[in-house]
Parts: structure tokens; C-alpha cells; sequence
């Protein structure tokens, strides 16, 4: 693999963090991440979406009229969002219920519409392609974190098996209320942006 | 697009036929998936309703046994053949509590309660559902000796957020409670509300019974816990008052004259036939 291809599929996991460092894709971090089944079905189809949106959009970059190509990349991305939602629906019912809503925003994230119209826009296919990866890796990456936190204080499980027993499961640990609830998240989120840069201190923004 | 000067020079009619183009490629796309993946979904979601109907009236851990199990090859297969087999749905009139002719799986409650001539407004709407389909599907569960053993109501009603759908089963003297069911696609709030699911919270219900001697509505959900003694009090969820009065609310309302009353009051009278 060469240097560019690596720093393309693997810079937005730190480097270049879509959450940490472009700040896209907030709100959707926050209301997905209470369990880490959820955080990885969404992750894998923001992974996709994005991917498939910034080969396609890549493919025909040279023909989008730039009058109307908002509305294009909007297009493209609604219509793979819609059968991502399907195919969940189809294969995964039970998480489909969960997470339909959810689903559904991805055509708002900010991510997918980010990397079309930064990346997709000016480079060959394949390494549009790579970069939605990516960008899905980067995000995923931050989601799992903040998964991780919230699922395993919150509720006392990890991928719905118990670690902590709950007091209301005759367990002795108290979930913590504050992280069940989505606004949770941001503190979390905050503390990985710190963490990251004080480990990446060029990601600071100067004054 | 036909030409390499396009993408230099834009043309009104190049991009209204270029966006024509993406529109139906896109039109396409979504279509052919939702066309294809109908069958699976349905199946999904019909899957899901007897898993439900199955678990309210116990049914669930004998088809998920090892034996069934290996005997249907799947848990997907064994739920679809224990239902099959045990499961009868029956349509009844809710004012006037008959049986009536229709196909149950045809059946979509909601959908009904759209149509203004196949739905009420309730008068005394505690279960805050607005309109109220006046057909409904009701499962009689039998036993290996094929006697009544159980019967699996419907209900819906407003949780805090958003209408929850669930399953009451009861007994065959439609008073004693086997357990009550949700189903998880409520937008409750995690570790509150949606404690509705935990087991533990489930596992409260058996035996509670629905009315009093004088034939009211008695059932309730007690903040703080319920007395030992209670037979109408189950335990509200903590932290959650507000999905444990929906819980509440939608039990009397579908207990009452203008839920399965009706249905209720003729079924005792002429018990055995109707079976």
C-alpha cells in the first residue's frame, strides 16, 4: 500500500478526525452512541454510504453541472441512504427498529455531504472511494469510543452482555442516568478533542 | 456529458437533461431495492409479531427449546411453526364485541384508525391514540389438550414520547394476567422508560388481576412499589412516571367499554361456544 493510499484510508482516524478535527457529523454522534451495537451498525452505514456517495459523485465529477451540483450529491446520497435503510430492514429487523430514524439522518450528516463536495468533487473514483472509508473509519473510531463509555456506565453492559450487574437487575451498580441520555455524548466527545490534541498538538487552532 | 465541451460550457438544456438522468438513475436505484427486499422485510416484521404474540402468552422459551429448535431447523422456523400451530386469530367488532369476517393478516390497525369510517373517536381517550380502529384481532392460544388456555390482546397507547404498541396475554377468565409485552419500537427513554422491556419488570405481572369483583378496571402500576398483597398494583418503573402512567392509562382504556368491554362482557356470558 502506498503512503498516499494509507494517509487517505487511515489520516481521518486521528490525523484528520471527521468528529475531532472537521467537527462534522456531531448530532448523529450523540444520538446513536447509547449502546455499541447501535454505534457499529451506524457506523458501517455511514461507512458505506459515504464511500459509494464519493465513488459515484467522483465518477461523474467531470459532468455534474456546478449550477446544480448540490442537489446532485444530494440526489445520490438520499437514494444510497434509502437503501441502506431497506437492506437493514430486509436483513436486520430488530436494529432497523432502533435505528430507522437515525438511519434516515445520514443524508443530513454533514460527513457524506463534506467529503463529496471537498474530495469527491476533484479526485479520480478510486481514491474517493478509499477517502469515504476512511472518513467512515474516522468516524466510526470516535463513535465506538463514545459507545464504549456510555454503554458500559450507563446500562452496565458491553455489546448488550453485562459487566457491571445493575442494581435494578438485583446487580450492585447504579447506571449512570446522565449517560443514557444523548446530550451525554458531548462531554465525552469534548474529552476525546482534548485528549487527541494534547496527543496531536498541530490539530490546535491558532488565536 | 455527450460532448467533452459540457463540463466547460454549461448549457440550460445539458443540465436540465443531465439532472433528468441522475434523477431516474436514482429513482431506479430505490425502487428496485425496496421492490426486492418487500418479501424479506414483510416476513421480518410478521416474524416479529408472532415472536411477540408468542412471549405474552408464554409460548416463546417452549419454541426456543433445544428440541423445537432442532426439530424446525431454526428459531425463526420454530416461532413460525409453534405459531402456526397453536395461534388462532380471530377478528372481532370492538362496540359490539362479536366475532366478524375478515382476514387477520390482512389486518393493520393503524391503518384503520386513519379511515374515518372504520374508526372512532374515543369519548374517554386515556390511552391518548386519538382514533381507535373499530375492528381488532385477538389470539386464542390453545393447549396440547386443546382446550382454551390463553387469549393475546392488543393494546396501544401513549407512552411519554410517542404511542407504544404492546401485547397483554391472559387467562381464559380474561381477568388474570399472564404478562404484558412491548414492543421495542417506542421512542422511550433508555434505562427509564424503556424499562418496559427488562424482564424483571415483565416478570411482575403474572397472576395480577385486571378488574375487581364488581367488574372495574382496577389494574395500576404503584410508584414506589406495589403491596405484596396487591393483586391489581404492579410495581411503576423508576424514574420513569410518566411511561408508567401511559402503561396505566392504556390498560384502562383497553379494559374499558370503549376497548375490549364489550368483547369481554359477551365472552363471559357465553363462554365455550365461542371457543
Amino acid at each position: 500500500m502506498s503512503s498516499d493510499t494509507k494517509k487517505v484510508l487511515f489520516g481521518p482516524i486521528a490525523d484528520n478526525n471527521p468528529i475531532a478535527l472537521q467537527v462534522l457529523g456531531v448530532c448523529s454522534a450523540l444520538a446513536v452512541t447509547s449502546k455499541m451495537e447501535n454505534a457499529l451498525v451506524m457506523t458501517i452505514a455511514v461507512m458505506l454510504v459515504t464511500a459509494f456517495s464519493n465513488l459515484f459523485i467522483s465518477i461523474i465529477r467531470n459532468q455534474i453541472p456546478s449550477s446544480v451540483r448540490i442537489i446532485v450529491q444530494m440526489a445520490i446520497i438520499a437514494s444510497l441512504v434509502i437503501v441502506v435503510d431497506q437492506v437493514l430492514k430486509a436483513f436486520s429487523y430488530a436494529l432497523s427498529q432502533e435505528l430507522s430514524v437515525f438511519i434516515g439522518l445520514i443524508i443530513t450528516n454533514c460527513i457524506v455531504m463534506g467529503r463529496a463536495e471537498a474530495f469527491a468533487m476533484k479526485e479520480k473514483p478510486g481514491v474517493s472511494f478509499l477517502d469515504g472509508i476512511g472518513n467512515g473509519l474516522g468516524y466510526g473510531a470516535v463513535l465506538m469510543i463514545v459507545a464504549f463509555f456510555r454503554e458500559l456506565f450507563g446500562f452496565g453492559t458491553l455489546f448488550g452482555v453485562e459487566i457491571l450487574p445493575l442494581v435494578q437487575n438485583d446487580g450492585w451498580y447504579q447506571g449512570n442516568g446522565l449517560l443514557v441520555l444523548p446530550f451525554s455524548s458531548f462531554f465525552i466527545i469534548g474529552l476525546i478533542i482534548w485528549a487527541v490534541r494534547q496527543w496531536k498538538p498541530e490539530q490546535v487552532e491558532k488565536d | 456529458m455527450s460532448d467533452s465541451n459540457s463540463k466547460k460550457k454549461e448549457t440550460f438544456g445539458g443540465t436540465l437533461i443531465f439532472v433528468f438522468i441522475i434523477c431516474l438513475v436514482c429513482a431506479a436505484l430505490v425502487s428496485i431495492s425496496a421492490v426486492a427486499l418487500k418479501p424479506l422485510q414483510q416476513a421480518n416484521k410478521l416474524l416479529d409479531k408472532q415472536t411477540k404474540i408468542l412471549e405474552a402468552s408464554g409460548l416463546l422459551e417452549k419454541a426456543l427449546n433445544p428440541e423445537s429448535l432442532k426439530l424446525a431447523g431454526s428459531e425463526a422456523q420454530s416461532i413460525v411453526a409453534t405459531y402456526n400451530k397453536l395461534v388462532i386469530a380471530k377478528m372481532i367488532d370492538l362496540d359490539s364485541g362479536e366475532f366478524i369476517e375478515g382476514d387477520p393478516n390482512e389486518f393493520d390497525e393503524r391503518r384503520d384508525a386513519r379511515d374515518i369510517n372504520k374508526s372512532i373517536k374515543p369519548v374517554d381517550d386515556m390511552a391518548g391514540i386519538s382514533r381507535r380502529a373499530n375492528r381488532a384481532v385477538i389470539y386464542f392460544i390453545n393447549n396440547e389438550q386443546g382446550q382454551l388456555d390463553t387469549i393475546v390482546l392488543p393494546i396501544i397507547g401513549s407512552g411519554l414520547w410517542d404511542l407504544m404498541y404492546g401485547f397483554v396475554g391472559m387467562n381464559a377468565d380474561l381477568n388474570t394476567v399472564q404478562t404484558v409485552i412491548y414492543s421495542a419500537d417506542f421512542k422511550e427513554t433508555p434505562g427509564l422508560g424503556a424499562e418496559v422491556l427488562n424482564p424483571k419488570w415483565k416478570a411482575l405481572w403474572p397472576g395480577k388481576k385486571i378488574f375487581n369483583s364488581a367488574g372495574e378496571v382496577k389494574i395500576k402500576l404503584v410508584k414506589g412499589g406495589a403491596k405484596a398483597a396487591d393483586v391489581h398494583g404492579v410495581d411503576a418503573l423508576s424514574g420513569a412516571t410518566l411511561t408508567s402512567r401511559g402503561v396505566t392509562n392504556t390498560l384502562h382504556f383497553w379494559f374499558g367499554k370503549e376497548g375490549y368491554g364489550p368483547f369481554i362482557a359477551k365472552f363471559r356470558a357465553t363462554a365455550g361456544e365461542m371457543k
